[in-house]
């Protein structure tokens, strides 16, 4: 076990601290695996969610930061409500997936961070949703420009799309919001 | 009765539909929706899962501004739930690490389907009726954030709800008994994931059909839109998903209009034909409520 890169002793103390300040307490999971076998996407997985809460334990951030699972999580929380010790795991993987942005790790899955990043530049900009500047803004950013043509298209055809965005007047709030309200502290 | 109301951008967008049918059920049992001015986007999972201030913040917003009244919140979007629900909670536990000074409001925040489903509403709808949507066989799907995690949700059920199936019977479908009710259909991914998001919906669709169902219900506007969009299936063999007050509001006027019908991606025309079989059989096209009442009693 001594050559292991997987050990206690190599983790990073901050992501532990950070997961405490969250009430995700990694340390009581006993690997009964529950939280995988309910995944729906977990076949999509290179680490099981069980995998996530074992590294998340020792503090393996680089592991768990370059995976493809954190993108992937559909973040249906089948895993942290059937927990039987409670650890919140659909937390864990929020946390993870926001030191990875902020730390630019690559994301394993680029095309998901992309999605996020497009859908919250839309409500930054109008307080709320706006489908099709925010699929515009995807495509750009993803690279994906033919995926979908067709079912954009039909929904338009039938009003789902609103050709105009939904704009608020409390922007100026939402900005201050994005500007890093809050983020003063760190947390 | 009187409630606040926070739509969310779906049910400007993809789910219009589902808002007026909302607003039309509503008006009709006298319920009376003041929706919160100036509301903004919940961040739906794009913020939680990327930026937990951002995604708290912009809840925290929604649920000042709705704390200018003490109406219970009524939210239909399940994403929206669960999010409001858990900036109330975190809100009301430690207003100031949030900056706000104090925030204890009398009001609580209600997913539709638990407020459909209260037996005073049901009782309010049972009155109205005025065509059955005839036994139709469906399978009532809730997704997932409307139900999880309970500690948010405070869903009483939440691995084996029945909210749906109360209110579906209370109109006269038959819901039928699944495997799959609460199983995700990976909207979230819908956009980035196709090929997941297929997979899921094919399975979800299958069990549906498994279990009996002509038609699936639901209440969430994400898994509407994905488990239609991401059906792999010849349109003959696809299976419609209609919001739960699609079909009341369809019982309550005793018509589904041609108009409605087409905004679906999927042919939608099973309710029709149900509510045309039903009328049939009960011998009348037109019965006024009370008509209609004492022949469910005949035909009970």
């Amino acid at each position: 076990m001594q050559n292991s890169p997987i050990s206690p002793a190599k983790g990073s103390r901050k992501l532990l601290k950070k997961l405490s300040s969250r009430d995700i307490d990694v340390q009581t999971c006993y690997q009964c695996n529950r939280c995988s076998a309910g995944c729906p996407v977990a076949d999509y997985f290179d680490l099981q969610p069980m995998e996530i809460v074992r590294l998340a334990s020792y503090g393996m951030e680089d592991q768990l930061l370059a995976s493809s699972t954190i993108w992937l999580c559909a973040s249906c929380d089948t895993c942290a409500t059937r927990c039987p010790n409670d650890i919140d795991i659909t937390a864990l993987m929020d946390v993870l997936r926001e030191l990875a942005l902020r730390k630019d790790i690559p994301p394993a899955v680029p095309q998901v961070p992309a999605f996020h990043a497009s859908f919250l530049e839309s409500v930054r900009r109008w307080g709320r949703t706006y489908e099709i500047g925010m699929i515009g803004a995807y495509k750009l950013r993803s690279g994906d420009y033919a995926g979908d043509m067709k079912l954009g298209i039909s929904m338009l055809a039938k009003g789902k799309l609103s050709l105009l965005p939904h704009s608020i007047e409390g922007k100026p709030e939402i900005r201050e919001i994005f500007a890093g309200k809050g983020k003063e502290y760190e947390r | 009765m009187k409630m606040t109301y926070y739509p969310g951008c779906s049910l400007q967008g993809t789910a219009r539909d589902y808002n007026d049918t909302i607003l039309e059920v509503c008006q009709t049992i006298g319920v009376e929706l003041n929706e919160i001015e100036d509301w903004n986007c919940c961040g739906a999972s794009s913020a939680h899962m990327t930026n937990h201030e951002v995604a708290m913040r912009l809840s925290i917003r929604n649920l000042l501004l709705a704390a200018k009244s003490s109406d219970n919140v009524l939210i239909p979007c399940s994403a929206c739930y669960q999010r409001l629900k858990a900036a109330d909670k975190a809100l009301r536990e430690d207003p100031e690490y949030w900056d706000v000074t104090d925030y204890n409001p009398d009001f609580k925040l209600v997913h539709i389907s638990t407020f459909l489903a209260e037996p005073e509403i049901l009782e309010l709808i049972a009155d109205k009726v005025i065509q059955p949507v005839g036994k139709m066989k469906v399978a009532c799907y809730y997704g997932c954030l409307s139900l999880r995690p309970p500690h948010i949700t405070d869903a009483p059920n939440h691995e084996m709800p029945t909210t749906l199936e109360n209110i579906v019977t209370a109109i006269g479908a038959d819901p039928v008994s699944w495997s799959h009710k609460t199983e995700c259909c990976s909207g979230s991914l819908t956009m980035t994931r196709p090929d997941i998001a297929g997979k899921l919906v094919g399975e979800i669709v299958e069990a549906a059909r498994r279990g009996g169902a002509t038609a699936m219900v639901t209440d969430c506007p994400m898994c509407q839109a994905n488990v239609e969009s991401r059906q792999e299936l010849p349109p003959g063999a696809s299976m419609v998903v209609y919001y739960a007050t699609e079909l009341i509001a369809a019982a309550l006027t005793g018509s589904y209009p041609e108009k409605q019908q087409k905004v679906h991606l999927v042919p939608a025309h099973a309710l029709q034909a149900h509510m045309e079989r039903s009328a049939h059989n009960v011998g009348t096209a037109s019965g006024s409520t009370t008509e209609t009442t004492s022949q469910k009693e005949e035909s009970a």
